[in-house]
């Protein structure tokens, strides 16, 4: 990674490959009468020119088994309607990426263009549904709970809020963006797919599925893969085009995936909007909340996971740490022409952290109660655990008041009060946020929400070979998450050995088991807890011979410090490295190893377990330009054990960045027209040193006795905590401008216009008041 | 007629003859003609700097540089800074201060800071934050990144100042 020698996927050389450039629609809606390819077939250098029709009309259908889902089908190339602006209609293959780019702009496409669905609001009264199977446009319509009471509960309630939240549309925006190489290889009648991609057997189901071939004969290799963050989770259209041309043509072929098309033609997410009605009782406490949660997740439904993935997360997942009394949800997804959304970093959590925490922000403020306190008074005790909400989850143990009054008293220590309070300079503001994020989920959790494929299991093998050292395959497939290291670790502490010893293989399906891929928050708890049973069955393996050459019993056998030795008995024992040898090249000399074999296979197939966080946002907005600028952020985590705090550091950094990032910054924003208006990172504003603030990171550490190794997920916990901290503490800076701002992004233009508000106000007051 | 030319170029020390189009980009030159993939296109319009090579000595978006541009000039890329199999002092920062999750973007980032550090900085940690500013990380937050830079600019300066004394 450091000296240029890492593999991306644009970086495997293939001096032979072909180019692939697609032709994407230019219009939001439409119908396509005439493609007029002739053209562009006769621009030297051009292979072929394909259309859905030369591929046979292949689609990819994301299945929710309810019936209150409508399954659509996304076709690989569009072929009788475009749903979205960059939707791709032709692919152009050539020598180079230059001609392939060249010869698209000689595709002809007639489009009859049609009036765009682009919101809930346009869907009303549109001529055309996106989906013929959806006259209504919406795709997934769930009432996930409900309680009779809930009604009376909130009319009885002394203070009701009716609020009504927002966050924009973003992109996950990898700064490698998507690509594959696609080869078909006679020798083994294989297609190898390389592909930048969070979950290689989903990629390989995909694209046997759409191509209509065997999973054997798709070999999907994830070479290192330049951040994800659920954008690759999904199974892009354009990388298996890629593969069947490479099937059909029997030529290499490239696809290098341009920023342009990764803004606007990609997967997004998070467009979402919260109708809430929140009951309180005099003290603080909610009584009940009614949510009516409506989720824009674009033209299609993502493969595999469906568009069901934010509503069904929103609403089973609002109430998080907190004991909201009686509670009803309803959740749609709606079909849009924008581009499909698919599961982005914090999947709905962010959202619905925010909606929870303006609730309590605004209840307090309205009963004259501390935010701080009214937290408390809300969140689930350590004594209640093992708590079941009305959205009938169990929440396992964890440190939700802890963390907050750790945070609190953090921020007091760290002098945020002072500096908030300073002068008559900036406004300035603090945000306090508390939640809690379900990781890794497992089969039995992601059952539930009846996929047509169930993720949740993972596998792991681990190998010891003749010289003693390791290798550790996982269904998993990490890219930036450090899985190298804290793989490495696991195993290494359960043989013994040093983790320089051990060796990761992951992102291959011809030479992994069957796995889901990382996402999610699991691959720590799934992939390394099955690494972790490997390991354990592993080390009995090396007992069982280090027993036989000690002469003790392989329960007495202790592996540590790279050696096997009798427990009790102080000497230099065996080197593991020595047994490995042994049982390799002199089995013939051993009597109780007779299944000769230093490798084995772990399963993990947890729950889905609670990491929680508390963070703090210190920030300052210019009362001039309305910009906010975050000064200084705050973190207290617990994920139970912590496996490598450096990567859990890192990756709540990261993911803070991304949430600030989603709170203050990014927007994916469309014309009427439903033409993009952020195309470049000119105009999609991904964060720069300069806004992301230091993030302090504490660590509160409550083991989990759910998982092998005692950890719970936590790598998308940054993300879904800063938004609404960041928007709690915008809040708090403009307090004295009775600002109520209740959506994110927050932009400089919302900031003035409350501020103006708040000065409009204060001159009628004054006028009152003389 | 074919829009071609005959380019000189001296990458990481070593003298290259190629024939380029004019179009073509110094990255695709350095990635696809020179097999020098280590720099990365994230954007390929200038803006989250993963391309970022030195092109003597200055850093420079090598998607917004033409191959013929450098014609008879010098590239550094991140292969030329480790001696070997020995990281430079950057690269065992970056690692140390965990300056890195995925990795596309740090080659850039390692260009560019390597531009920074060879004018000698004060380099307080504000300040090599405005300067990796130049540049997009999407994993870490920056953080390890600002802190690997700054201590390396103490470390040179350390090291110069014994060198002076």
């Amino acid at each position: 990674m450091l000296r240029g020698a890492a593999r991306f996927v644009d970086d495997v050389p293939h001096p032979h490959a072909c180019h692939v450039a697609f032709v994407r629609s230019p219009v939001a809606a439409g119908r396509i009468t005439e493609i007029g390819t002739a053209d562009a077939r006769s621009v030297p250098g051009v292979l072929a020119v394909i259309t859905s029709e030369d591929l046979g009309h292949p689609a990819l259908t994301a299945v929710l088994e309810r019936a209150e889902f409508v399954p659509t089908a996304m076709p690989l190339l569009a072929h009788d309607r475009v749903r979205y602006v960059g939707e791709p209609i032709v692919a152009v293959v050539a020598e180079t990426r230059y001609i392939a780019e060249d010869a698209a702009e000689h595709v002809w496409c007639e489009i009859a263009e049609t009036d765009p669905v682009l919101s809930l609001a346009d869907l009303a009264g549109a001529a055309t549904s996106v989906h013929a199977e959806a006259p209504d446009g919406v795709l997934v319509d769930l009432q996930m709970f409900t309680d009779e009471l809930l009604g009376d509960a909130l009319a009885g309630a002394p203070l009701v809020l009716e609020e009504t939240f927002r966050s924009g549309r973003v992109a996950a925006a990898p700064i490698e963006a998507r690509g594959c190489l696609a080869e078909w290889q006679a020798r083994d009648e294989q297609l190898v797919l390389q592909v930048s991609t969070q979950v290689p057997h989903q990629v390989r189901t995909g694209v046997a599925s759409a191509l209509g071939i065997a999973e054997r004969q798709v070999r999907v290799i994830a070479p290192d893969v330049g951040g994800g963050f659920g954008l690759k989770c999904v199974v892009g259209r354009e990388e298996v085009v890629a593969a069947a041309i490479a099937a059909m043509l029997r030529v290499p072929v490239r696809w290098s995936e341009d920023r342009q098309e990764n803004l606007t033609a990609a997967f997004h997410g998070h467009e979402q909007e919260y109708r809430i009605r929140a009951g309180f009782d005099s003290d603080g406490r909610f009584v009940g909340v009614d949510a009516d949660i409506v989720c824009n997740i674009g033209a299609y439904s993502a493969y595999p996971f469906s568009c069901g993935v934010e509503p069904l997360m929103a609403a089973t997942e609002l109430p998080g740490v907190y004991k909201v009394g009686r509670y009803a949800a309803r959740a749609r997804g709606f079909a849009t022409n924008k581009p499909p959304t698919a599961p982005y970093r914090g999947v709905s959590r962010p959202q619905v952290v925010l909606v929870m925490e303006r609730l309590l922000d605004k209840a307090a403020r309205r009963l004259g109660i501390g935010r701080v306190e009214i937290r408390r008074r809300n969140t689930i005790g350590r004594h209640e655990f093992p708590y079941t909400g009305p959205n009938g989850i169990t929440y396992e143990l964890g440190s939700y008041v802890e963390a907050l009054d750790r945070c609190a008293a953090e921020v007091r220590h760290a002098g945020w009060w002072e500096r908030r309070d300073a002068g008559d300079g900036p406004l300035r503001g603090i945000g306090i946020v508390n939640f809690s994020e379900r990781t890794a989920y497992g089969t039995a959790t992601m059952g539930l929400r009846r996929m047509q494929m169930t993720p949740g299991f993972d596998v792991s093998h681990v190998r010891m070979d003749p010289s003693g050292d390791v290798v550790v395959t996982s269904g998993t497939c990490g890219h930036g998450q450090g899985h190298e290291t804290t793989f490495a670790q696991i195993v290494a502490d359960r043989l013994g050995v040093h983790p320089e010893r051990v060796k990761l293989r992951q992102g291959d399906t011809d030479l992994t088991s069957f796995g889901w891929g990382t996402w999610g928050s699991r691959s720590l708890v799934i992939g390394g807890g099955s690494a972790a049973v490997a390991s354990r069955r592993l080390a009995d393996q090396l007992k069982v011979v280090a027993a036989e050459l000690l002469e003790a019993g392989p329960g007495d056998i202790e592996l540590a410090d790279g050696h096997a030795r009798v427990r009790g008995v102080r000497d230099a024992g065996l080197p593991i490295d020595e047994i490995a040898a042994t049982v390799h090249f002199r089995s013939h000399t051993l009597t109780q190893h007779e299944d000769r074999l230093l490798e084995a296979r772990g399963v993990t197939d947890p729950p889905g377990m609670f990491s929680n966080a508390t963070h703090a946002a210190l920030v300052e907005v210019d009362r001039g330009t309305g910009g906010t600028r975050v000064l200084d952020y705050l973190v207290v985590e617990d994920c139970g054990v912590v496996v490598n705090p450096t990567v859990v550091d890192g990756q709540v950094r990261g993911g803070v960045a991304q949430g600030i990032a989603a709170a203050l910054y990014e927007e994916l924003i469309y014309s009427p027209e439903g033409q993009p208006l952020a195309g470049t990172f000119m105009d999609y504003l991904v964060p720069t040193a300069s806004e992301i603030p230091p993030v302090t990171v504490h660590h509160i550490e409550t083991p989990c006795d759910l998982t092998e190794t005692g950890a719970k997920g936590m790598g998308e916990g940054g993300t879904i905590g800063a938004p609404a901290a960041v928007l709690a503490a915008v809040n708090d800076a403009l307090r004295e401008y009775d600002a109520e701002i209740d959506h994110i992004p927050v932009r400089p233009a919302d900031v003035v216009r409350a501020l103006r508000r708040g000065d409009a106000a204060d001159a009628v007051r004054q006028e009152e008041t003389a | 007629m074919k829009d071609q030319h005959l380019v000189t170029l001296n990458v990481n020390g070593s003298e290259h003859e190629l024939v380029l189009e004019s179009r073509r980009t110094l990255a695709d030159t350095l990635r696809q003609d020179l097999g020098l993939t280590g720099t990365h296109l994230g954007c390929e319009h200038g803006i989250c700097g993963a391309c970022t090579v030195l092109l003597d000595g200055e850093p420079v978006r090598a998607c917004l540089v033409f191959g013929v541009q450098a014609d008879g000039h010098e590239v550094r890329t991140v292969e030329g800074l480790a001696r070997g199999d020995e990281l430079n002092d950057l690269q065992q920062a970056f690692s140390r201060h965990h300056g890195l999750q995925c990795g596309f973007c740090t080659p850039g980032f390692l260009m560019l800071a390597e531009a920074y550090l060879s004018t000698g900085p004060e380099a307080d940690p504000d300040e090599v934050r405005e300067v990796v500013s130049a540049n997009l990380c999407r994993c870490t937050g920056y953080q390890g990144i600002v802190e690997a830079v700054t201590e390396v600019a103490a470390e040179r300066r350390g090291e110069a100042k014994t060198a002076h004394d």
